[in-house]
């Protein structure tokens, strides 16, 4: 925590985000070039600077895609070799297609996660070819979340999420160094907590 | 996790400071801003009926089972000229177990058995309505119940989003309802079944005041003795068949509706629905496929017409006796014909509005008015419908009152961009910002149509041609904002916008908006989402009024 408010809270004296002691640290062990479309029409912001995400997230997901691409090839084998059940080979084809793909996409997709943190709302986009962008008022938020799985635990990532009384917002930023995650969560109540309004 | 500021609690829920670190008070409201004596902060039991309601059905119901399996029994034993064969006895010989109960002799052992178990749930359902108590505090309603499984649940008032008061036909023959007070959230409702119907109007009222942050009453606090609890009953009763033989049950000084149903249009307008359509398609292709020599195809008619029916009655009696009053803690809307629903809606706990018209309504004028709101329901309920539905069909004039009373903080200049504009539109001199024209393959019929306006307080979406639609989004009720890009819109050079706000029937999602116009709007949005946030106070909705009193 940077500084601490003072005893009458309001929108108007409450911790500022932008401040760039408060980001310290944001950017340490990330990305440091955001991978957009090339087509001029692509969505953008005009001004402002993208957090970026690690790139230990794409060995995470390159091992986890990986160990499904054995399982599911060890079961074909097991089915075609010891069953005769040659069918097998049509679902597990599918899926091999869509495995190799996302592996394939996966060192392009963690470069175009980025968040920004602005004065009263967070942005966060993700995509390439579908590209997203959501603005999350800081005051919204009922929650942030951290979750890291035990490959996550290993590269020492983790993954933030963002709940607000929408269902549909659906904020998560993956591949954050657990240091950042932890940071940005309390930087992110601290600045909810002050700013909360009704529902 | 960081450890919170001393005074960070901005949200201005309590002006008076008396519990600043959320600890929740057992401090009995102020006499002054309540007026029943079920709401004092003391400890109160349901209504001494309430064990039949719950429970007492299912007595009956197995009461019936077994008279319906002994039937023949009884009337041999009780009433043995009507048995047309005169030898009973040999047909309940084997097989029966009252016969194998008579002739072992164990009438006693059985009768105690059978005492024991009645004893057993008498008992059972008596401590259970004893333990079933509940309490109005300050700043929480409380419920206690449970025999061997004790469950409480606390709903603290500045977060009430409403509340229902549902009269099923048995309890209203009887004078009594059950009260739920709405909460934020999944499965989040604390129930308070039954209580007599004036109380639980006045528990209401209470309730609703005390949420709102007003500390002061408004009229003198009623000093109505409590009366014996026989003296309750039979009053109860009698004032529960007056207000049956009646119809309305509106307690007095309750302002009137503004929008009448008449119950032709009703009708009609369930008639005229998509699901007709449907009916008359299958119809249509039955005869068809009949007149070809598929006969059996019309068998396929008749459960599909009974299910219909069953459909459009269920519907057109939950909507019967419709009606929607402004009173001081929120719009009050009533409707039901066996079950009738009064539920309070404070304000700002409307999340957003849609007013929607189908092709069919379209000669008629009709529309129809649904809201995104928390109805504290599981996710599975699927009753939340009724609670979502604001005007089922109703006249422009009729949708120009009900929106006056959901929006109450709309500026007058605004009406007309969502009356003239929004739900007719696009007319001349069109201030919505419409698709553009070379990405008409995305809407092909809606795209002139199809479009969003920024109004001052809130964000309207205009979209349909087929369905006609108008979604309002209030930015103080605003959750998130999204921008979506997929490759044909880059091509096309446009983006679809999504307005997030708590689940509900209305979508917030428009497609095919201008590139710079989206980028224009998820900015402005934004802005004036976080804006509108920072000044709304609609959740204590009453306490501007109370300093301005002080």
């Amino acid at each position: 925590m940077t500084n601490t408010p003072d005893q009458t809270p309001g929108p108007e004296r409450s911790p500022s985000i932008t401040d760039p002691v408060a980001n310290r640290g944001l950017d340490a062990g990330t990305f440091t070039e955001l991978r957009e479309p090339r087509r001029e029409a692509r969505l953008a912001l005009a001004d402002g600077t993208w957090h970026q995400i690690s790139p230990k997230y794409v060995w995470v997901q390159l091992i986890s895609s990986g160990i499904a691409v054995v399982v599911v090839v060890v079961a074909l084998l097991f089915l075609t070799l010891f069953l005769q059940q040659t069918w097998a080979w049509i679902p597990g084809g599918v899926l091999l297609v869509i495995l190799l793909w996302m592996i394939a996409i996966v060192p392009r997709q963690a470069r175009a996660y980025g968040y920004q943190l602005r004065e009263d709302d967070l942005v966060f986009r993700r995509g390439i070819l579908w590209q997203r962008f959501v603005a999350v008022p800081y005051g919204r938020m009922q929650l942030v979340d951290i979750t890291h799985g035990p490959l996550d635990r290993g590269f020492g990532i983790a993954q933030l999420k963002l709940v607000t009384a929408a269902a549909s917002t659906g904020v998560v930023i993956p591949g954050l160094p657990q240091d950042t995650a932890e940071d940005l969560r309390d930087v992110l109540i601290e600045v909810a907590e002050t700013r909360r309004t009704g529902l | 996790m960081s450890v919170l500021p001393d005074g960070a609690h901005s949200d201005g829920a309590r002006p008076d400071g008396a519990h600043p670190d959320g600890a929740h008070s057992d401090i009995a409201p102020p006499r002054a801003s309540v007026h029943s004596p079920l709401s004092d902060g003391e400890w109160h039991r349901l209504h001494p009926l309430t064990p039949l309601f719950r429970g007492g059905f299912f007595l009956v119901v197995i009461a019936g089972i077994v008279i319906a399996n002994l039937r023949d029994r009884l009337i041999g034993t009780f009433l043995p000229f009507f048995v047309p064969d005169a030898a009973p006895t040999e047909d309940w010989s084997y097989g029966d177990p009252l016969d194998w109960i008579f002739e072992n002799d164990l009438i006693p052992l059985a009768g105690i058995i059978v005492l024991g178990i009645v004893a057993l749930l008498i008992a059972g359902f008596y401590l259970s309505w004893r333990w079933h108590t509940f309490r109005i505090t300050e700043d929480q309603v409380e419920v206690r119940s449970g025999i061997l499984f004790r469950t409480q649940r606390r709903a603290p008032l500045d977060r009430v989003q409403g509340v229902n008061l549902t009269r099923p036909l048995f309890a209203r023959l009887v004078g009594m309802g059950k009260l739920e007070v709405v909460g934020a959230g999944l499965d989040a409702n604390v129930k308070l079944e039954y209580l007599s119907t004036a109380d639980a109007e006045e528990v209401r009222a209470d309730i609703l005041r005390l949420a709102s942050g007003a500390r002061l009453a408004r009229t003198e606090p009623s000093t109505g003795a409590v009366g014996s609890r026989a003296h309750a009953v039979t009053s109860a009763v009698s004032n529960g068949i007056t207000g049956l033989i009646n119809g309305a049950e509106e307690p007095a000084g309750e302002p009137e509706s503004v929008v009448h149903i008449p119950v032709g249009r009703l009708i009609a307008s369930h008639v005229l629905s998509g699901g007709t359509v449907g009916l008359l398609l299958l119809i249509i292709g039955v005869v068809i496929a009949s007149a070809f020599g598929a006969t059996w195809a019309l068998f396929t008619l008749i459960p599909a017409i009974i299910g219909f029916g069953a459909y459009w009655f269920s519907q057109i009696v939950k909507a019967l006796r419709y009606s929607i009053a402004p009173t001081p803690d929120g719009v009050r809307i009533t409707f039901g014909l066996f079950t009738t629903v009064t539920e309070t809606l404070p304000p700002g706990r409307v999340h957003a509005v849609e007013i929607s018209q189908s092709i069919l309504w379209r000669p008629a004028g009709w529309w129809m008015i649904r809201i995104n709101r928390l109805t504290g329901r599981s996710a599975t309920d699927t009753t939340t419908d009724q609670f979502t539905t604001v005007l089922p069909v109703g006249t422009r004039d009729d949708v120009e009152r009900v929106l006056r009373l959901l929006l109450p903080g709309t500026p007058d200049e605004e009406w007309p961009l969502i009356f003239e504009h929004g739900i007719l539109g696009p007319g001349k001199e069109d201030p919505y910002t419409n698709t553009p024209g070379r990405a008409r393959i995305i809407r092909p019929f809606s795209w002139r149509r199809n479009g969003f306006l920024l109004a001052p307080h809130a964000m309207l979406l205009r979209r349909g041609v087929i369905w006609r639609k108008l979604g309002i989004f209030p930015f103080a009720r605003l959750q998130s904002f999204a921008l979506h890009q997929g490759p044909v819109d880059r091509m096309l050079r446009v983006a679809t916008g999504r307005v997030q706000t708590v689940s509900g029937p209305v979508w917030g999602t428009l497609a095919a908006i201008d590139r710079d116009a989206a980028l224009g709007l998820f900015e402005d949005v934004a802005r004036s989402a976080v804006a509108a946030a920072s000044v709304d106070r609609s959740h204590r909705w009453r306490e501007e009024q109370w300093g301005e009193q002080r």
